[in-house]
């Protein structure tokens, strides 16, 4: 077994973990199938998106989770009743074993067609600075967004806390 | 690392669809704001590895890694503001449950 696919095992291992485990250890287990994307980024000859991946999806938003999760509190024992209810009423483990299976099945037919590139392929930063300029607009104008609607909703809420 | 990963795309893609298909699980299964949140982000990582395993296997590693990264700029964006909402939901309803969502009249 070669690094990649044991990684890749990994990965599926670590993703089942995740959505099993209580909500403290999904977050941190998110964290570590960042952290296996970027290992195969870096597999994959994709240095520059795996440090990305690795200091903003591993680092940040693990940061963010864990905080979310701290600031609350966790399901009460009737809520988390009504949830496992739910869970056996609309499915049943075989259900996702049907979907694995199916998502085996979809990809064991699947015939990519996938040429490799005629033309050299340049660096990164050229390809993003020259050839995707616009994209690096749209990402200002997502943050600015994102930036916005985060102040917005702390407002709203300091608001509400103002009134008697 | 063309011939490489053309070689080994098999493995990958249904790592990628089997990544995909635990984040849907996630999603469609949790009641829990915020466990619905890790489902997307699993969601997230599936195709943000095909985006990679695209440019590794054609060899335009650069243009896959430029999309990746807009990719993960979004996503992170989106987190930050989905986490705003779920606390916001928190304060207003005292519960990250789904249920006070399913009763709103809107």
């Amino acid at each position: 077994m070669n690094a990649a696919t044991f990684l890749l095992a990994a990965l599926i291992v670590v993703a089942l973990w995740t959505v099993q485990a209580s909500l403290m250890r999904a977050a941190l287990g998110l964290g570590v199938v960042s952290a296996l994307v970027t290992a195969l980024m870096f597999e994959m000859d994709a240095p520059l998106a795996g440090v990305f991946e690795l200091s903003v999806c591993a680092g940040l938003i693990t940061v963010i989770l864990v905080s979310t999760v701290s600031l609350t509190r966790p399901l009460g024992q009737k809520e988390q009743e009504l949830q496992r209810t739910a869970r056996q009423r609309r499915f049943h483990p075989a259900i996702l074993i049907a979907i694995l299976v199916a998502a085996v099945v979809s990809v064991g037919s699947y015939q990519p067609d996938l040429a490799p590139a005629a033309a050299a392929d340049g660096d990164v930063r050229e390809v993003l600075w020259g050839e995707r300029r616009f994209e690096l607009i749209g990402q200002m104008i997502v943050l600015f967004a994102g930036a916005f609607a985060v102040v917005v909703l702390l407002r709203e809420r300091k608001k509400k806390e103002a009134r008697p | 690392m063309t011939a490489f990963w053309l070689g080994h795309l098999r493995p990958a893609l249904t790592a990628a669809a089997l990544l995909f298909a635990i984040g849907l699980y996630c999603l469609s299964l949790s009641r829990n704001l915020i466990r619905a949140l890790i489902g997307i982000e699993l969601l997230t990582k599936s195709a943000t590895l095909l985006l990679v395993l695209a440019g590794a296997a054609t060899g335009r590693t650069a243009a896959a890694q430029a999309m990746a990264i807009t990719f993960i700029v979004v996503e992170v964006v989106a987190v930050v503001v989905a986490s705003g909402l779920v606390l916001g939901n928190y304060r207003h309803h005292g519960t990250v449950g789904t249920a006070p969502l399913d009763d709103e009249e809107v």
